[in-house]
């Protein structure tokens, strides 16, 4: 486990950016993610006090504050009356309840993780997160970037009707996953999102009238081996989840 | 027989779903000192120097042992009766590390902090060599595991270090070329089974202190206290009357804790500063050095006529004993005694094998030893020679089955005495409804539904080997101790050893308090593995009983003054039978006991077996395949078990259910893996699954009872066979599901969905 | 840095490390009750309620729980014993050492979660491993704790 010397409360966004700024610092999300690291932080900057533990709905998008919960947006009314299972079966798969009463939006985005359900999913849906210094950004340029010292606040996910579908195979029902697919639709606009292929997440769109459009979809993605599996199992498993998650958004 | 076959509660039950403090970590002296060790980088290294100026400096450090400062004589870690067959191949600390994660350094601070720090500040030069990984390479390889010319094996187990030869072995009945020769049908196949860890919930851990006679008293989570005295006497070099065991509460071993894993770090400590000190494996170091199942490479060759019957099976079997020897020779030899005795018709069989080194982390005993990869290898191979025949599998099983009566020619001969086994089928089928099932459908959203069967064994103790003892006495006011030395692992053996006392001293099971284990203190047992406790010390809980009535009714006799013919006991009281109305009770006679006699009232008895009786039983899973991303749900499975009477009948039911969800993660995902310079890569619960309950559905098990004319109340074991069945029973529903044969574990989802592609 | 967490109705004011697991500060303060069986957040045997919910002990750290209320299972006595009776009237305790964080989360689930199926409950439960049992007798001593419970 990772050893820290310091503990501050930020008690403003800014401060929070200004301490994140030392490499030697390190943002305190759930805590989940950040033991497996071997770390000697010199300053934990927790952002507990920033009101950023609320999901508030406007009339266009909802905004999930950096410190909520898995488990909040896994439970949450609001959400569920908007986009069905999706949150719900974004995260069921994390380890378990306890984990997700820990582990936070914020910290799941920020890390970037390649098998990440988390970023996996949003990748469908229309989001944008904001930071503390570099202001609102649409969530795939986020997830491109390199992690740096910006901090993050808060996602936006737009309220435009978009419905997605997520699909995994993972080796145990509770382990991260083999490959994530997820598909989105808006107005006959189809978007595929193809994460722990191991590399993370990306999206494309794609035109389901192209006959060719599930190998031009999954050309689009690169593929790798690591433990868990093959590149060429992964690939495979592409175009099974992705043609699975189309069908069932058509049929929705 | 008020208790025995009833579900009893266990007696420490209400204590451990209130988390009381019972267990090693919780018992630990608050002045102890934290032991934390440097482990090697290197699979395969000398050290040239350590340099440990630095780390002394740390504050709260009070002493770094290197290979310099320990004893020099090589000994075995593997919980075993002396002479132990594992040969002599280990030092505490030694200058060649021979598997990633070997120590290098044992440093021992008043805090964890400072222990830690200090093991990050120890500088070490390492003469790096290459690493011998893959086991089929290593017999003869010029690399060699063991060097050491002070390398000894104890028994003669074909062990030879310059060959990297752990083991070797071969045996046949009959002549196995000429039967093949003669058959319709010859399947073979060449399975390949991966190193498991036990996964235990409570990580490897001891305490260790001198105690006020200055005897070093180790408190660790053992199954094996008595032999973890000899090994820490042979290691330490120090005499076994200075070493004290105790086994708190200990938290699952599933055979990981019949080695000395953690004991030696802290006991030195101790003997060197004599101060206490603790160690607590990290679930890491338990994944890394612990004590796993041993990988095997395993070739079968069986032959049938083309009316089903198997006339021969020959089986080859290569070992990776890793890096070091524990329990190497001797799981090898259930790998055949234990799957060929399956079949009782045989006309011949071979069995030869090797155990090697290499420079993964040494093996060790997990649940079924070694019975569980043959058993894989053989009921796959069965199960592949009748889709040869067009036979349905268990038709194959039921045509040729071990029945009572046989005599068991690849069991050392010895008698089948007590055999459900055809029951066990009956019942598997109808529970499973194997006849409507068989082999496939194939549901509307494409996944198909399969079944598949195998069947497995185990022995009950280690014949003529292993022994238990327990004493009884009886106390003022008539109550009764119980004390044992075998070692309750959540098993509940403390509890099924009360059950049979109770029944045999016709008492209330509250009346009998039982205590383990303490070397200075309990009867002596070789411990709690090899599937004995219930056959074997039960016997001499049956034995001690006994004797104890007979002093019972000596001393009420007495009391009453009449003789021994003339009076009865009942539990409660010594009577008169012709005149009932003089007796004494039970309670006088204990307080008479304690007063102005010779002798207070006490039994003890051992028992050791001439025989090893096998528990039975048949698996059946029923699963779910997606053939397209080749995912498989096992949706149910069905055990049937003949361990001959139910002592516990909860106990037993959840050692089943439990045997079988390790069996299935065995079976579909656990895999130890090591990269390309030999360490591990998936050290956590992170990287290595096991089950969760999503990853089940039913498990219904039902027992089908023979009674062993050998045991206690017609009992055998149960705890390592309910492991066997779910490899092969797996792989043939897989094979029912898909027309493809797995041959090596885990199967994969990506194994099944590029196989069907390539198909 | 000075934090003040009640345990178990105790209040206690401390001075601590910043990185100190909330694992170890309710095991420091006597709750032995409470386990680690892993470093990686997966075993869910640290299981401890944080003003009322199950969280993993071992990921949350203990400064953290300023100013909160931490449960450990010898908080819950009355209730570990009601559901314990019926763990071990199925031999579903077996080795006990992810019992306590296992009772934690299922008393957790009896308050959050009605009348749930067996699927609901799998899934609560989910990150709490068990190697001994195979999981089923587990499930059986909640459904008969369930159903007691509704009986009264």
């Amino acid at each position: 486990m990772f050893t820290a010397q310091n503990y501050v409360m930020a008690s403003s966004l800014e401060e929070a950016y200004t301490f994140n700024q030392k490499k030697a610092n390190a943002i305190l999300g759930g805590g989940c993610f950040l033991r497996l690291s071997k770390k000697r932080i010199h300053t934990l900057i927790d952002l507990s006090a920033l009101s950023l533990d609320k999901i508030e709905e406007f009339d266009e998008e909802f905004r999930i504050g950096a410190m909520v919960t898995l488990r909040d947006v896994e439970t949450n009314d609001a959400l569920r009356a908007s986009f069905g299972d999706g949150f719900y079966e974004m995260v069921r798969h994390i380890v378990g309840v306890q984990f997700r009463n820990c582990a936070t939006i914020g910290g799941s985005l920020a890390a970037r993780f390649g098998f990440s359900d988390i970023l996996t999913f949003l990748l469908a849906l229309d989001c944008e997160v904001e930071l503390a210094h570099a202001g609102r950004m649409p969530l795939c340029e986020y997830a491109a970037m390199k992690p740096d010292r910006d901090v993050l606040a808060c996602l936006y996910v737009k309220k435009n009707g978009r419905r997605a579908v997520y699909q995994t195979v993972r080796q145990t029902k509770t382990d991260i996953p083999v490959l994530a697919c997820a598909v989105s639709v808006l107005n006959g606009e189809y978007r595929a999102v193809v994460g722990a292929r191991p590399a993370r997440a990306m999206a494309v769109s794609f035109d389901p009238a192209d006959p060719d459009w599930i190998s031009k979809t999954v050309n689009a993605f690169s593929f790798g081996s690591n433990m868990r599996a093959s590149e060429e199992y992964r690939r495979h498993l592409a175009v099974v989840l992705l043609t699975r998650a189309y069908n069932a958004i058509r049929e929705e | 027989m008020a208790y025995v076959n009833a579900p009893v509660r266990k007696k420490d039950a209400m204590s451990l779903v209130t988390g009381k403090p019972v267990y090693v970590e919780d018992q630990i002296p608050k002045n102890a000192l934290v032991v934390k060790l440097l482990r090697s980088p290197h699979a395969n290294a000398f050290i040239t120097s350590i340099d440990k100026t630095a780390a002394m400096k740390v504050p709260g450090v009070v002493c770094i042992l290197t290979h310099e400062d320990a004893p020099k004589s090589r000994f075995t870690t593997a919980g075993q009766t002396y002479p132990e067959p594992s040969p002599y191949d280990r030092l505490i600390l030694d200058r060649h590390l021979r598997c990633a994660g070997d120590p290098v350094a044992i440093v021992a601070a008043e805090t964890a902090q400072a222990a830690e720090r200090a093991v990050r500040m120890i500088k070490v030069k390492y003469d790096v060599r290459e690493p011998l990984l893959d086991f089929r390479k290593a017999k003869d390889n010029p690399i060699l595991v063991h060097p050491e010319d002070d390398f000894k094996a104890l028994c003669p187990v074909g062990a030879d270090n310059k060959r990297n030869l752990c083991s070797t072995d071969v045996f046949e009945i009959g002549d196995v070329e000429k039967e093949l020769a003669a058959c319709d049908v010859v399947c073979t196949r060449t399975y390949h089974t991966k190193a498991n860890n036990q996964a235990m919930m409570e990580t490897f851990r001891t305490f260790t202190y001198l105690d006020e006679y200055g005897r070093l008293t180790v408190v660790s989570s053992t199954q094996v206290p008595f032999h973890v005295r000899r090994i820490l006497s042979n290691a330490l070099e120090i005499k076994k009357s200075q070493i004290r065991v105790i086994k708190p509460r200990i938290g699952g071993g599933f055979g990981a804790k019949q080695s000395v894993v953690s004991e030696l770090f802290p006991a030195l400590v101790t003997m060197k500063t004599g101060r206490p000190a603790s160690i607590i494996y990290t679930r890491e170091e338990s994944m890394t050095n612990g004590s796993p199942r041993h990988e095997m490479q395993m070739t079968v060759r069986v032959g049938a006529d083309q009316s089903g019957v198997i006339r021969v099976i020959d089986l080859y079997a290569l070992s990776n004993a890793g890096a070091y020897g524990d329990h190497g020779p001797t799981t090898i030899g259930l790998v055949s005694h234990k799957s060929l005795s399956l079949y009782g018709g045989l006309s011949a069989a071979r069995f030869a094998c090797d155990v090697v080194y290499t420079n993964t982390m040494g093996g060790g005993a997990y649940r079924g030893y070694g019975a569980t990869q043959g058993i894989f290898a053989v009921e796959a191979a069965v199960s592949e020679i009748a889709a040869k025949l067009s036979m349905d599998p268990c038709e194959i099983r039921e045509k040729n089955m071990v029945a009572e009566g046989q005599i068991m020619h690849t069991y050392y001969g010895e008698p089948c005495n007590s055999c459900a086994l055809d029951r066990c089928m009956q019942k598997a089928k109808e529970m499973m409804q194997w006849n409507e099932k068989y082999p496939r459908k194939v549901l509307e959203n494409g996944h198909i539904r399969s079944v598949g069967v195998a069947m497995a064994m185990q022995g009950s103790g280690i014949s003529g080997v292993d022994i238990g003892s327990v004493e009884i006495r009886l106390n003022d006011d008539g109550f009764y101790t119980l004390l044992v030395g075998c070692t309750d692992m959540g098993t509940g053996c403390d509890t099924i050893l009360s059950q049979m006392a109770a029944d045999c001293l016709e008492c209330d099971i509250d009346n009998i308090a039982v205590r383990g284990v303490d070397t200075d203190q309990s009867p002596y047992d070789t411990g709690s593995y090899a599937s004995s406790t219930t056959y074997v010390t039960g016997m001499a809980v049956v034995k001690t009983c006994e004797s104890l009535r007979k002093k019972i009714i000596e001393m009420g006799a007495s009391m009453l003054g009449v003789s021994v013919d003339e009076v009865s006991f009942d539990g409660k009281r010594v009577y008169v039978i012709a005149d009932e109305n003089r007796s004494v009770t039970i309670s006088e006679i204990g307080y008479a006991s304690y007063e102005g006699h010779n002798h207070c009232l006490s039994a003890s008895e051992s028992h050791s077996s001439p025989v090893s009786p096998p528990p039975f039983m048949v698996g059946m899973a029923e699963i779910d395949l997606d053939p397209l991303t080749g995912e498989v749900n096992v949706i149910d499975y069905v055990g049937v078990v003949d361990c001959g009477t139910v002592i516990n009948k909860n106990l037993a039911r959840v050692q089943t259910e439990g045997g079988i969800v390790q069996g299935i993660g065995m079976a579909l995902y656990e895999d130890i893996r090591y990269s390309e310079r030999g360490t591990m890569q998936n050290n956590s619960f992170m990287q290595y699954k096991i089950p969760s309950r999503l990853d089940l559905n039913t498990i219904r098990v039902a027992f089908e009872s023979s009674y062993e004319p050998t045991g206690p109340f017609g009992a055998k074991s149960i705890g390592e066979l309910v492991i066997n069945t779910p490899s092969p029973a797996i792989v043939d529903a897989i094979y029912n599901a898909t027309g493809l044969w797995f041959d090596t574990l885990p199967v994969r989802a990506e194994d099944i969905a590029l196989g069907l592609l390539k198909k | 840095m000075v934090v003040t967490i009640t345990v178990n109705g105790t209040k206690y004011t401390d001075d601590i490390s910043p990185d100190l697991p909330l694992l170890d500060y309710v095991r420091s303060k006597g709750c032995l009750s409470v386990k680690r069986g892993c470093e990686t957040s997966n075993c869910g045997l640290c299981t401890v309620h944080l003003d009322g919910k199950p969280v993993l002990s071992c990921s949350v750290l203990a400064v953290r729980a300023n100013g909160r209320q931490v449960t450990t299972l010898e908080g819950l006595e009355e209730e570990a014993r009601a559901f314990g009776a019926f763990l071990a009237d199925e031999g579903g305790e077996q080795c006990g050492f992810c019992s306590p964080g296992f009772i934690m989360n299922v008393l957790a689930m009896a308050h959050e979660l009605d009348d749930p199926t067996d699927e609901e409950i799998r899934e609560y439960l989910a990150g709490n491993l068990c190697r001994c049992t195979g999981y089923q007798s587990q499930l059986r001593a909640i459904r008969k704790y369930l159903t007691s419970k509704k009986e009264g």
